[in-house]
């Protein structure tokens, strides 16, 4: 029995698709995976709510007022007699929404727009670089404000206006990528292959820039749900009765240093243990993807 | 006093030609270079990158083009292929298969990268890609070119490809990434993939520079099976003489972007009639010589010259034993002339070339 374990170890190695290989380093990424599990648990929580919340989370119970957590209320329940953790859970679907729409979007447009400005160089870099750095001048909240007002504040407007100035850090990474890994060989190898310019960008120089990327995405998560917070606090989040983590913030802002403040735990601890296994998560995806990293 | 058909007409129009045939497919040269020409402007000055060479790359033949770093060896296969940056000056004729290639857009020099000619470049782990396993990327070669070859044919195909390239276990290696391979295997897989559409044309750009003496000959091996496989040409870079006595049919010599020399192998090692040929040669170790005082090993004297400033006459005059102002060396830019059958020199006093070094420097003699 050792012996054949031995001879396998030794033997040729077993065909096995890419897909198997990234798999196996995820999957040995211990942070990456219990974030994963910690932030599946989350997501379930938040979005299974209508089902099992243990309170109507907007139900009022005026002559209750705030009470500490207890046995009835795990989380307590605020100034008007709402259910802590109910409004928790509840808030989480659109924090988590925002959070993840916004970096997909957000990470997709500043790809593209920093691929093309790194690869095609010249006229089409300044123009995109310095329409960049325009974005990243102009104070983001008071756009951001103007819009919400001018569009609504729906759940779809603000995932549509953060995530449109969110992409300026993303298109800055990649097009600094895209301008180092153009110069190197395989991509000229390619290009006297044949290959057109579409292909080289998407085939050759996208899948090396995957690792910085993944990093930004998993901020542009952190810095999603921390800028709906602060728009929650400005007035400008998403309409009541609709609430977020940020909004729940803003609502207890009152509480800090009086006996209340356990209303600014829950939400603060959702924020940063979402945002931690986030990091986690993009960590270990990064890990996975770049082949050469095989450690046991 | 000009009779119009002695004397045709100098194409002085180097407009480029449309893609389209001159000469019937299949005869003539292959590739037929002449007088190209490529300059870089940089700051200090012009950089006579490629100094007007000429020279064809017959059918099913293997042309060694030798030279030191900078001579301009690889910037004349860059430019076959259109792969120079836009700041590069490129004139001249490059006509593949009949076809003027110099000045042809990006679209219509696609689909004769990697099908027609195939290059195979000096460092194989930087030419592939370090993010996708070696059997994506030979699927990848020959999918550009036959969007319509299904994955499971495209796959038969990559690990019959690294079979043929000699490496084990094929079936197996064909998922693995780069890192992964030797540097040997590397360089046959590059090999592999280059070879993947069956090109009429493969350049070879110093494929064995960075490998160790065994795995150049296995690399050398691979290429002279696949040119009698594919009876395609093979255009071989490198600044490796014994390399090129192994493989070549004919010879190239170039030295600070022009070509000095040209000729077949024979005439070449054994008769050369350029002096920097003949001190190339010279300057090889000899297994059949004794390393006494007396024949330490050669060396050229001097300097390659900056590309920027060219000396007057011969490039080479400052450090050639010949040279010598009554001859013109020092004023005069020597041409490539016929000094026997197919053997061409760019010297002005081929015929004393050897007086200094005693004689053809491989003669048989020894």
């Amino acid at each position: 029995m050792t012996i054949e374990l031995e001879t396998t170890a030794y033997a040729d190695p077993v065909a096995r698709s890419q897909w198997w290989l990234f798999r196996r380093r995820f999957v040995r990424h211990r942070a990456a995976m219990i974030s994963l599990g910690v932030l599946t648990v989350i997501a379930l929580a938040c979005f299974g709510a209508n089902w099992f919340a243990p309170f109507d989370p907007n139900e009022q119970d005026l002559l209750l007022g705030p009470v500490s957590p207890d046995g009835t209320h795990w989380l307590g329940t605020d100034e008007l007699g709402r259910d802590q953790l109910s409004r928790l859970l509840i808030s989480g679907q659109i924090s988590l929404k925002i959070g993840f729409a916004v970096a997909l979007i957000s990470t997709l447009l500043g790809t593209a727009i920093g691929a093309v400005a790194g690869y095609f160089g010249k006229v089409s870099d300044q123009v995109l670089m310095r329409t960049t750095d325009l974005f990243l001048i102009v104070p983001q909240l008071a756009i951001l404000a103007v819009a919400l007002v001018r569009w609504g504040r729906t759940d779809l407007t603000i995932i549509l206006v953060v995530s449109f100035v969110f992409w300026m850090s993303t298109a800055r990474v990649v097009r600094g990528q895209v301008l180092a890994i153009r110069e190197k060989e395989f991509v000229e190898a390619a290009r006297a292959a044949g290959a057109g310019r579409v292909r080289i960008i998407i085939r050759h120089i996208l899948p090396n820039v995957f690792g910085p990327v993944m990093v930004n995405a998993t901020l542009a998560i952190a810095g999603a749900i921390v800028t709906e917070s602060t728009l929650s606090f400005l007035g400008f989040g998403v309409d009541p009765p609709a609430t977020s983590w940020g909004q729940m913030l803003n609502d207890a802002k009152g509480a800090v240093g009086t006996s209340k403040s356990y209303l600014l735990y829950a939400p603060g601890a959702a924020i940063l243990f979402t945002v931690l296994c986030v990091n986690f998560i993009g960590d270990g995806l990064r890990d996975a993807f770049d082949p050469q990293n095989e450690k046991h | 006093m000009t009779d119009p058909d002695s004397n045709p007409p100098e194409p002085t129009d180097l407009e480029p030609i449309p893609l389209q045939r001159s000469t019937p497919p299949g005869t003539g040269p292959l590739l037929s270079i002449r007088d190209l020409y490529v300059d870089f402007a940089t700051d200090d000055g012009v950089v006579h990158a490629v100094d007007g060479v000429s020279f064809d790359v017959y059918r099913n033949e293997t042309l060694g083009i030798v030279g030191e770093s900078g001579s301009g060896k690889s910037v004349t296969s860059m430019a076959i292929l259109g792969l120079l940056p836009s700041s590069a000056k490129v004139s001249g004729e490059i006509i593949f298969d009949g076809r003027q290639l110099r000045g042809a857009s990006e679209k219509e020099l696609q689909p004769v990268r990697g099908q027609r000619i195939a290059m195979i470049f000096q460092d194989a782990l930087a030419s592939l890609n370090p993010v996708r396993s070696v059997g994506r990327q030979i699927e990848e070669a020959i999918h550009v070119h036959h969007p319509k070859v299904g994955r499971r044919e495209l796959r038969e195909r990559s690990v019959e490809l690294l079979s043929i390239v000699g490496i084990p276990n094929p079936g197996d290696r064909v998922d693995q990434f780069p890192h992964e391979y030797s540097g040997g295997m590397r360089q046959r897989a590059m090999i592999a993939m280059s070879i993947s559409n069956e090109p009429d044309l493969l350049i070879a750009d110093e494929p064995t520079t960075a490998l160790d003496v065994t795995i150049q000959a296995q690399v050398l091996d691979v290429l002279e099976r696949i040119q009698d496989r594919t009876e395609s040409s093979i255009m071989l870079i490198t600044h490796d003489l014994g390399v090129v006595a192994g493989i070549a049919d004919r010879v190239a010599v170039m030295y600070a972007g022009r070509q000095v020399e040209i000729g077949s192998v024979d005439d070449i090692f054994y008769a050369p009639k350029h002096p920097y040929t003949e001190g190339l040669l010279a300057s090889l170790p000899r297994l059949d010589r004794r390393a006494d005082k007396e024949s330490r090993l050669h060396r050229i004297g001097g300097q390659p010259p900056s590309l920027i400033h060219l000396p007057s006459g011969c490039s080479f005059h400052p450090r050639c034993p010949y040279a010598d102002a009554e001859h013109g060396c020092t004023t005069r830019r020597p041409e490539l002339l016929e000094v026997g059958i197919g053997h061409r020199s760019a010297c002005l006093t081929p015929d004393v070339v050897g007086s200094v070094l005693g004689g053809s420097t491989f003669g048989e003699s020894t």
